[in-house]
């Protein structure tokens, strides 16, 4: 089996499959925060690998690193967000989130 | 691509894709974050089979470290509340919808791109002959690259960091204490320290209410006075 350049796609894009999949049919808001986590990740890998057929520079590695930046910041938000949420509905379903609605 | 890389890869992969897989489908959310920091770990050994030394060591530090850290202590801090006990996903129709669109939609990207054939491409190594030379994906070429090319995009992510901190803290903190605080600073940190201040059965924080210590007044917690452990007059 050779390792290419497309197994690393293949595999991220099977990761971000996954990751949206969790993020569609789960209500519970902190397993759709992991799942953007694994989203992330699986584009990550496609900067590094992309970098990783283009040595001459390391573009794709110092894009990773501001993505992984970005996820922090993004995560700790989004976590204040449902302790916020949580204070209000007493539960961590993204459907009780519904104050626009009515 | 050397056969340990080849064996790192598979495994890495598996444990990638099972972890994931484990993350989005466990019932308890504790359980899943361990599945995404098993998978986080994974991601790490992936990047070290593609000669990205410091970004899998910033992928272990950050991740592992921070945010998968992080998704416990809210877990933990809201409790069982975090575990739903009536079903918690959509209604099947919706998930088969879902479902097979996406399975379509990464099936389609795989085969397209599981193909892909790139020339495949040394990495440039360094002989000792030449002081300035880089090895591909070490601290000093990464750091070099972020300062040289990206000093302030590397700077406005530090502002970034900054609101985000602030803005958890203010929008954590939840409307009830900024109400306190145009009232009565003091009571306002106070509440800051009680994790649900709207909670009138929550346990709390007031000294007054955990105070046993007999002809003291109460403590304020955030003035450090140490209580008396054991009263031995007794």
């Amino acid at each position: 089996m050779e390792i290419g350049l497309g197994t690393y796609l293949a595999l991220a894009a099977v990761l971000f499959g996954i990751g949206a999949l969790g993020f569609l049919t789960r209500r519970n808001m902190l397993l759709q925060l992991m799942s953007i986590e694994i989203m992330l990740n699986s584009v990550n890998l496609t900067l590094v690998a992309f970098n990783r057929w283009n040595p001459a520079s390391h573009d794709g590695q110092v894009f990773a690193f501001f993505v992984i930046a970005v996820a922090a910041a993004e995560a700790a938000v989004g976590l204040a967000i449902l302790i916020s949420l949580f204070r209000l509905k007493k539960s961590v379903e993204s459907d009780r989130a519904d104050l626009l609605r009515h | 691509m050397s056969t340990s890389g080849e064996l790192l890869f598979l495994i890495c992969g598996f444990a990638a894709t099972i972890a994931a897989v484990l993350t989005v489908t466990m019932r308890n959310p504790l359980r899943s974050a361990i599945a995404l920091l098993v998978h986080v770990i994974s991601l790490a050994g992936l990047y070290l089979t593609l000669h990205a030394h410091l970004l899998a060591a910033i992928q272990l530090i950050v991740y592992a470290g921070a945010i998968v850290v992080l998704f416990v202590f809210v877990i933990m801090l809201i409790g069982p509340g975090a575990m739903e006990h009536r079903s918690d996903t959509r209604g099947w129709v919706m998930k088969t919808i879902g479902g097979g669109l996406i399975v379509l939609f990464a099936g389609a990207i795989t085969f397209s791109v599981g193909e892909a054939t790139a020339p495949d491409v040394a990495i440039p190594t360094c002989d000792g002959s030449d002081p300035t030379c880089r090895e591909f994906g070490s601290v000093e070429a990464v750091s070099s690259a972020i300062y040289q090319q990206a000093a302030v995009p590397f700077e406005l992510v530090s502002m970034l960091l900054l609101v985000a901190i602030i803005a958890a803290i203010g929008t954590a903190r939840g409307r009830t204490a900024a109400q306190k605080d145009e009232a009565d600073p003091v009571e306002a940190r106070r509440m800051a320290l009680r994790p649900f201040a709207s909670d009138p059965t929550a346990p709390s924080l007031n000294p007054a209410k955990i105070s046993t210590v007999v002809g003291q007044g109460p403590l304020h917690p955030l003035e450090g006075g140490s209580e008396p452990e054991d009263h031995e007059h007794e």
